[in-house]
């Protein structure tokens, strides 16, 4: 016999990843972020669980400014597969009038995900969180562990992490401490994709080109879902045939020009890009190194 | 990244295919501190077009910052803000690559005071491991410590990368020199395949294509090698072993166990044994999501159902019943410590080995390995980057291979109960006797059996070859109760048990 595939050497870890949360850990939840990754996690979740049941919740943290389509795919398809969601959103914060033009992106971004995912995390009483977070996603998740530990205020501290070797994982922590573990550490965004290829694993059509009226700003393409979206004067959407490359909030997300509008159109468009996934994420721009400052926040 | 050519649908599908049957090479870097690790690294990934321009763009503005004139390939891989400030690798850090051929996953360590630590655990899951050396500095005394570590890993594949070329005038007898004493050293290391080659990792010679610069250089550049070194390890060709991760019972008529074969193969069908209770049974089905293949390797991540209903839990190892592994509580290893408190005598850690959590008790120490000498020394403790070969005593019996035979039957963590900290990798060696069974101890308590026959003592244990020993006077004379005292330990004696 040949060795595995690359892809079926990242699925089987993945899958060991999921099976040794399950059994070592009190109270696991899936963060479950409706995007590409977290397709591909529910997949390996089944596939690792199976022939029974995921055995834990999925958790979404619900900023209130989700494109719509991501809402509808979210409710349908996880009530296809019959899974257990739990949607927590800062409703004080969204009362208070966040969002990012008002409040600015940091102070928006702070409140709506990482106090809310700190808040939902406690809520549920869980002690690991489960997210399709990548490796190759941002330089300072080049750095994470596969299990990586979060103090009581659900902080990482880059320059304590416990080492990992082989495939042997520590889950050990104290009350109030967490774990979040990502089963994607491994993979690219091109794995994802040819996953997705391969295994016909549903994902939210916004990732698929086609024409949508967007504010096109020089190299920026923003949809209009939310009102206070500020306009230039006689500034007007137009019809652009574009998609998303990776989803977020749509007033932080910008889509890319693209004519590809299919898997396989798509994996086709990445072998040639010259330009990474999360450029359009307009949130990392903020600052050099603004991942690694939000993450020891408590960031996901 | 790479684009090839896609003129035609066909030739598109036809890339698809040949993607999704690439394989995966993960490799691992040593060298000292401003050797170029993370400079080659950059340059691997700059060079094979698999950085972004707005990456590019990010590390260039940094750069001026750090008045370098041309691009820190360096600021690719160095992705904490302390790390681009101080201009150091502070940690472990994953990078991934692609060519059309392979797909790449790189654990870049850092040289500095932790470097023992690092440079293990990156190794630990690598199957190469590229090891730089400065032209200008030669052979230090660090690069056979790279080799050694590379060779207690397991590591088969090591590339010596002679870097820095370009500030020796690209001299061919520079290369030779290292060459020559680097081999000297490696015959040290026999299970070590290495590959020699001189490079500029900042100007790019021989990194992605062979340099013009070095004619006389006959070699395959850095990423040819890595494209082509085998890498179907040896665990295709090794016996079945199948750590169990959990017991799936999704309802009262199914009972599967959960893992992925570490190593060998199984088909429906097959006799394997379970230990450590050695019982035996057959396989009956392999499931998995994607149906119920009729066989499975290693690698592969499934769910046995057996035709027996056996008490089988997570932790349990299931082999093949031909070839089986060795269990004991008793067990000599190699530790690299890797906390900052060092090891203790007689401290209870936790230790975990594959899906199994047991209490162990550091029982000796009999060496240190002096990683610059590789003399061994006597050593009352054990430090932070200390190697050093020990005895342990776990709780109750665990079941493996030496280290040196089997990757994952033979590698465990200790873990400290009171900070949780993961605080020595352990390789095994074997059980702590001599004999090829495990002294046991009286406190794993079904390990030994022990019973009154015929008015004989006779203990056995339930290990693979079920040793037993009965008391001297097997012709049924009685053992009297104050007799039956001694009579046990004399046996146990014999058996080289011992009663904790
Ligand atoms: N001239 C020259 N300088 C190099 C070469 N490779 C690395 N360097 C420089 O050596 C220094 C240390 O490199 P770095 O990659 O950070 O080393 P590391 O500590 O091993 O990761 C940097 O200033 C690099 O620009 C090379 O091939 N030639
Ligand atoms: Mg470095």
């Amino acid at each position: 016999m040949t060795a595995l595939s690359h892809l079926r050497q990242l699925e089987a870890e993945s899958i060991h990843i999921f099976r040794e949360v399950a059994a070592e850990c009190q109270k696991p939840v899936l963060l479950y972020s409706i995007g590409k990754d977290s397709s591909v996690l529910l997949r390996l979740a089944q596939k690792a669980f199976y022939p029974g049941p995921i055995p834990f919740p999925l958790l979404h943290i619900d900023t209130g400014y989700k494109f719509r389509e991501m809402i509808e795919f979210r409710d349908r398809y996880t009530a296809e597969l019959g899974l257990k969601l739990i949607v927590h959103t800062n409703h004080a914060a969204l009362n208070g009038g966040a969002n990012p033009f008002a409040w600015g992106i940091q102070r928006c971004c702070g409140a709506l995900k990482t106090t809310a995912l700190l808040d939902g995390l406690r809520a549920g009483g869980f002690d690991a969180a489960i997210g399709g977070a990548r490796r190759d996603e941002e330089r300072s998740r080049a750095k994470e562990r596969v299990f990586s530990f979060r103090n009581e205020r659900g902080q990482w501290d880059p320059r304590n992490q416990r080492p990992e070797l082989w495939n042997i994982f520590n889950t050990h922590i104290r009350p109030g401490e967490s774990l979040r573990v990502f089963p994607l550490s491994n993979w690219t965004e091109l794995d994802v994709w040819q996953y997705i290829h391969a295994e016909n694993i549903p994902v939210v059509p916004l990732y698929f080109a086609k024409l949508r009226p967007m504010l096109v700003r020089g190299d920026t393409l923003l949809p209009l879902e939310q009102p206070f979206i500020p306009r230039l004067p006689g500034e007007q959407t137009q019809l652009v045939k574009c998609r998303m490359r990776s989803l977020g909030c749509s007033p932080c997300t910008g889509a890319i020009r693209s004519d590809a509008d299919t898997v396989p159109r798509i994996i086709e468009e990445l072998i040639g890009m010259r330009r990474s996934e999360r450029q359009n994420r307009v949130i990392d721009h903020d600052q050099d190194g603004s991942m690694e400052i939000k993450k020891q926040e408590g960031y996901f | 990244m790479a684009a090839p050519a896609l003129a035609t649908q066909d030739a598109f599908e036809e890339f698809l295919e040949r993607e999704r049957t690439k394989d995966l090479l993960r490799f691992t870097t040593a060298g000292s501190v401003d050797d170029g690790k993370s400079t080659l690294i950059g340059r691997l990934l700059y060079d094979s077009r698999n950085v972004y321009e707005d990456q590019l763009e990010s590390v260039t503005k940094a750069s001026l910052g750090r008045n370098a004139g041309v691009i820190d390939f360096s600021l690719l891989t160095d992705g904490l803000r302390a790390e681009r400030e101080q201009g150091i690798t502070i940690d472990v850090a994953h990078r991934y690559f692609s060519t059309p051929r392979r797909k790449f996953i790189i654990a870049d360590t850092p040289g500095h005071e932790q470097y023992t630590r690092n440079m293990v655990t990156g190794a630990s899951t690598a199957s190469l491991a590229i090891v730089l050396v400065d032209a200008r500095k030669g052979l230090l005394p660090q690069s056979r410590r790279h080799a050694y570590i590379a060779a207690l890993l397991g590591l088969r594949h090591l590339v010596v990368a002679v870097n820095k070329m370009d500030l020796v005038g690209y001299d061919a007898a520079v290369f030779r020199q290292i060459e020559e004493d680097f081999r000297a050293f490696l015959r040290e290391f026999p299970s070590i395949h290495p590959y020699f080659i001189p490079v500029s990792a900042l100007c790019g010679d021989n990194v992605v294509a062979r340099s013009s610069n070095m004619p006389w250089f006959e070699g395959l550049s850095l990423l040819d090698y890595l494209e082509q070194v085998p890498v179907a390890g040896r665990t295709h060709a090794a016996a079945f072993r199948f750590p169990v991760q959990r017991v799936v019972r999704p309802d009262r008529d199914f009972r599967g166990y959960a893992g992925t074969v570490a190593s060998g193969r199984v088909r429906v069908g097959d006799a394997i044994t379970v230990f450590p209770s050695c019982k035996r049974t057959t396989v009956t089905a392999i499931i998995t999501f994607n149906g119920n293949p009729k066989e499975a390797q290693a690698g592969e991540a499934i769910t046995l159902a057996l035709s027996d209903d056996l008490d089988i839990t997570r932790g349990d190892l299931i082999a093949s019943a031909a070839n089986s592994p060795t269990t004991a509580s008793s067990i000599r290893a190699t530790l690299v410590w890797l906390d900052e408190a060092p090891a203790e005598l007689n401290r209870r850690y936790r230790l975990k080995h594959m899906a199994r959590q047991e209490w162990t008790e550091l029982k000796a120490i009999d060496y240190r390995i002096n990683i610059n000498t590789l003399a061994r020394e006597s050593a009352p403790a054990l430090e932070m980057n200390g190697i050093g070969a020990v005895r342990l005593e776990a709780a109750r019996p665990l079941t493996f291979d030496p280290y040196a035979q089997h990757r994952t039957t033979g590698s465990f963590v200790l873990i400290d109960p009171v900070t949780n900290a993961t605080v020595a990798a352990g390789l095994v060696q074997g059980p702590a006797e001599e004999s090829s069974f495990a002294r046991p101890s009286l406190r794993t308590a079904n390990a030994i059996n022990w019973q009154i026959q015929n008015g004989a003592l006779v203990i056995s244990t339930t290990r693979p070859g079920g040793f037993s020993a009965r008391n001297g006077n097997s012709s049924g004379s009685a053992i009297t109760d104050e007799g039956t005292l001694q009579t046990f330990h004399a046996l146990l004696e014999k058996l080289g048990v011992s009663l904790f």
